[in-house]
């Protein structure tokens, strides 16, 4: 199966060589919004009435709601008539035109992350004449899968091929309604990801935002659903591991998981957004809202998330475990460094008798940078015999950084079993002074320390994932100890 | 070998090495005695480089440069061992993990090939074999839940593998068992070599009925009261250490 990837990888690597899909070329609306730039939106992706409707539906509910400012992290008030909420890609001539034109020290990032030549051009938006490959290796992968009878497509294109499935299941886990970001999103949603498993079917290979086409510019209010249908399997990949640079400043997120009787969906992210420079200058602010749904007995949703970007993560990947026996697993290593501030964690939702949970989080910081933990974990009255563990680390490097944890439990079932185990530990100068002792750099016992810290989060991801993820993470945390 | 010359070192607004001179050569085996806060420790910390202490004065020649100009893991890759007093633990780091990669920027630095996991574990049991050792050690967390004895066996393991052409060792005979006490003098005995030059720092003479030196200092306010053979670490066992600040402000 490795090898599998692998070489798909390899091959749609290759395609990428010829750089933009183009073909989504338009103009941009004004800054602003209101109920015509929903409409508009709506209308230039051809969407059907009840799109339209479920749109406004959003935007009306957004207007009543207030941005949340409970999470542990400080920016600026966010102007929202300033953004324009449909914007075309950079054309062409606003790009750099060769690698030569790019910044020097992204080019360094990539070369560290062995990021293959042709993927950083990419990667760093340099503009390349698309020419499109008659044979296309996406096409080829696409027709393994519907051979397995697996929908993967854009957003777009399930709204217009599937109709059906997208209104029976949009919205079904996050409701328009559910917070500030999430209304926000579900009014003006510009492109993402559509899964679907049938009844029975692994799907035989790992999904991947790279596979898909169109995967590049979906913006910044992306919407991601993946439905799996009874006793099927599917394993999703987010994400990229090299830095990814975008001028849109506000990421607002949304994905949707459903998992029916017996299916089993493993959702893996590593999010490398912008995190703004050393003084903390620019960087992404990612507001993000993920969820699944264990709707059936027997169903299991695991989430595992690598996070070292984004000047501002606010990311809370839950799991509503409805069905009996389901389970919900959540495994995350959030990094902050220079001025990051991340405030994420679970929600584990327990409705079903006999449920599980397993809650691992491992939180890094370093330089300025604050990392807050928060989770939830709520037994209600009907979920008997529920069983929760949560773990949740710390470490920190150097002294002006803070780790915070929120740990959240509402049980109402007395039959539950709920452990919380916290730890905060730091890299101390004994230890790296022992490391150099031994004649490793201090910067290789960094690594090697935050490596060994992270290991049960790792180990849960994609063996492929797992090494660029580690390799990441040492990048990351560079010039963070001196 | 180490050539050291009216050092002078201080930790924050104390002085420590008042004036020390030192000066041991390839193929011996040296042993520093002194009591309490003496400085003992402190010399064996700024030969390794430690940044807690600010070198003041004078000046410490290794293998003909200047060893102060050097970074820690420099000095270690130029074959300077540190065993500490003190090992540190570090949760989640796999021991054979810390002591491969140490092994590895050791042979690079020395122009030779890196060994790969398999020769890696080859030696390691060899060693561990050798100082009684139970190969388990190797997957456990580097010094994680370790005992005294256990770390300081641990070090002899790393020193061992590491065949340093200067071996300091810190105290690593304090808290021993007689078992661990004789592991531990059978590693030090074993890395004897023309080519390497041993410091043994210590509080007790026991260490040395094991190993035997080749020339014992006194270490006192700083400096350097007294050096002499192996009857002078004897002398002190039966006199205290009195005896010979008594005998150098006479």
């Amino acid at each position: 199966m490795a090898t599998e990837s692998e070489n798909i990888e390899s091959l749609v690597n290759r395609r990428y060589k010829h750089g933009f899909v183009t073909d989504i070329d338009s103009e941009a609306l004004p800054p602003g919004l209101d109920e015509d730039v929903v409409r508009a939106i709506s209308a230039r992706k051809n969407e059907p009435e009840f799109m339209l409707e479920w749109r406004l539906r959003a935007y009306r509910l957004w207007l009543e709601m207030t941005e949340p400012e409970w999470a542990h992290v400080h920016y600026p008030r966010i102007d929202f008539n300033e953004i324009s909420y449909f914007s075309a890609p950079k054309s062409d001539k606003d790009r750099p035109k060769s690698l030569d034109e790019v910044d020097p020290k992204l080019l360094e990032t990539y070369d560290k992350l062995g990021i293959p030549l042709h993927e950083r051009a990419r990667l760093a938006g340099v503009a390349v004449d698309a020419v499109f490959d008659s044979v296309s290796v996406a096409t080829t992968f696409k027709e393994k899968l519907s051979e397995a009878g697996v929908i993967f497509c854009s957003f777009s294109e399930a709204v217009e091929n599937h109709p059906e499935l997208v209104r029976k299941y949009l919205g079904s886990v996050v409701p328009q309604r559910d917070n500030f970001f999430a209304a926000l999103n579900s009014a003006v949603f510009s492109d993402g990801s559509f899964v679907y498993v049938p009844k029975g079917v692994r799907c035989p290979m790992e999904l991947s935002t790279y596979f898909r086409i169109n995967a590049a510019n979906t913006g910044q209010f992306e919407r991601t659903l993946i439905v799996a249908d009874e006793g099927s399997y599917v394993s999703y990949l987010e994400g990229c591991t090299a830095p990814m640079r975008d001028e849109n400043q506000l990421h607002a997120a949304v994905v949707e998981l459903v998992a029916l009787e017996g299916a089993e969906i493993k959702y893996s992210t590593v999010q490398n957004w912008y995190p703004g420079d050393e003084n903390g200058k620019g960087g992404i602010y990612n507001f993000v809202t993920k969820r699944g749904d264990c709707r059936g007995a027997n169903s299991k949703i695991s989430w595992t998330q690598v996070e070292t970007g984004s000047a501002i993560t606010w990311k809370y990947p839950s799991c509503i475990l409805r069905g009996e026996n389901s389970v919900g697993e959540f495994y995350s290593v959030a990094v902050a460094n220079n001025f990051q501030q991340a405030d994420t964690g679970t929600k584990m939702i327990h409705i079903g008798r006999n449920t599980r949970s397993t809650i691992v989080s491992k939180g890094i910081s370093a330089g300025h940078a604050q990392n807050a933990y928060r989770g939830l974990v709520r037994v209600m009255p009907q979920a008997s015999d529920a069983r929760n563990h949560t773990q949740c680390d710390s470490l920190l490097i150097g002294k002006d950084c803070g780790a915070h944890t929120f740990p959240y439990m509402e049980i109402k079932n007395p039959s539950a079993r709920v452990e919380h185990e916290a730890t905060t530990s730091k890299i101390s100068a004994n230890q790296l002074f022992y490391c150099r002792q031994r004649g490793i750099s201090e910067e290789d016992a960094v690594n090697m320390i935050v490596n060994g810290f992270c290991k049960e989060v790792f180990k849960e991801l994609p063996m492929e994932f797992a090494v660029e993820a580690q390799a990441l993470l040492n990048v990351s945390l560079e010039g963070a100890v001196g | 070998m180490l050539e050291i010359k009216d050092l002078k070192a201080s930790t924050g607004d104390t002085p420590i090495l008042n004036g020390l001179s030192l000066s041991v050569k390839a193929g011996e085996v040296h042993a520093i005695m002194g009591p309490n806060g003496s400085g003992k420790s402190t010399l064996a910390q700024v030969i390794a480089g430690h940044e807690d202490y600010v070198v003041t004065g004078g000046s410490v020649t290794y293998k003909g440069e200047d060893l102060l100009e050097l970074e820690p893991e420099e000095r270690a890759r130029e074959g300077i061992f540190l065993g500490f007093q003190y090992p540190v633990e570090i949760p989640g780091v796999n021991n054979a993990y810390l002591l491969k990669a140490a092994l590895n920027a050791r042979r690079k630095h020395q122009g030779k090939d890196e060994v790969d996991a398999f020769e890696f574990l080859k030696l390691a049991k060899e060693k561990m074999a050798l100082l009684g050792m139970d190969p388990k050690f190797l997957n456990r967390g580097v010094n994680e839940g370790f005992s005294g004895g256990e770390k300081k066996r641990n070090e002899i393991l790393q020193m061992a593998m590491l065949e340093p052409e200067l071996a300091i060792l810190d105290e690593t005979d304090s808290g021993l068992d007689i078992d661990a006490l004789k592991a531990v003098a059978q590693g030090v005995n074993a890395l004897r070599s023309p080519d390497r030059a041993i410091v043994l720092v210590t509080h007790y003479q026991r260490l040395l009925d094991y190993v035997e030196p080749d020339v014992v200092h006194v270490l006192s306010g700083g400096r350097i009261l007294r050096s002499g053979d192996k009857s002078l670490a004897l002398e002190l066992e039966e006199k205290g250490y009195d005896w010979v600040r008594e005998a150098a402000t006479a």
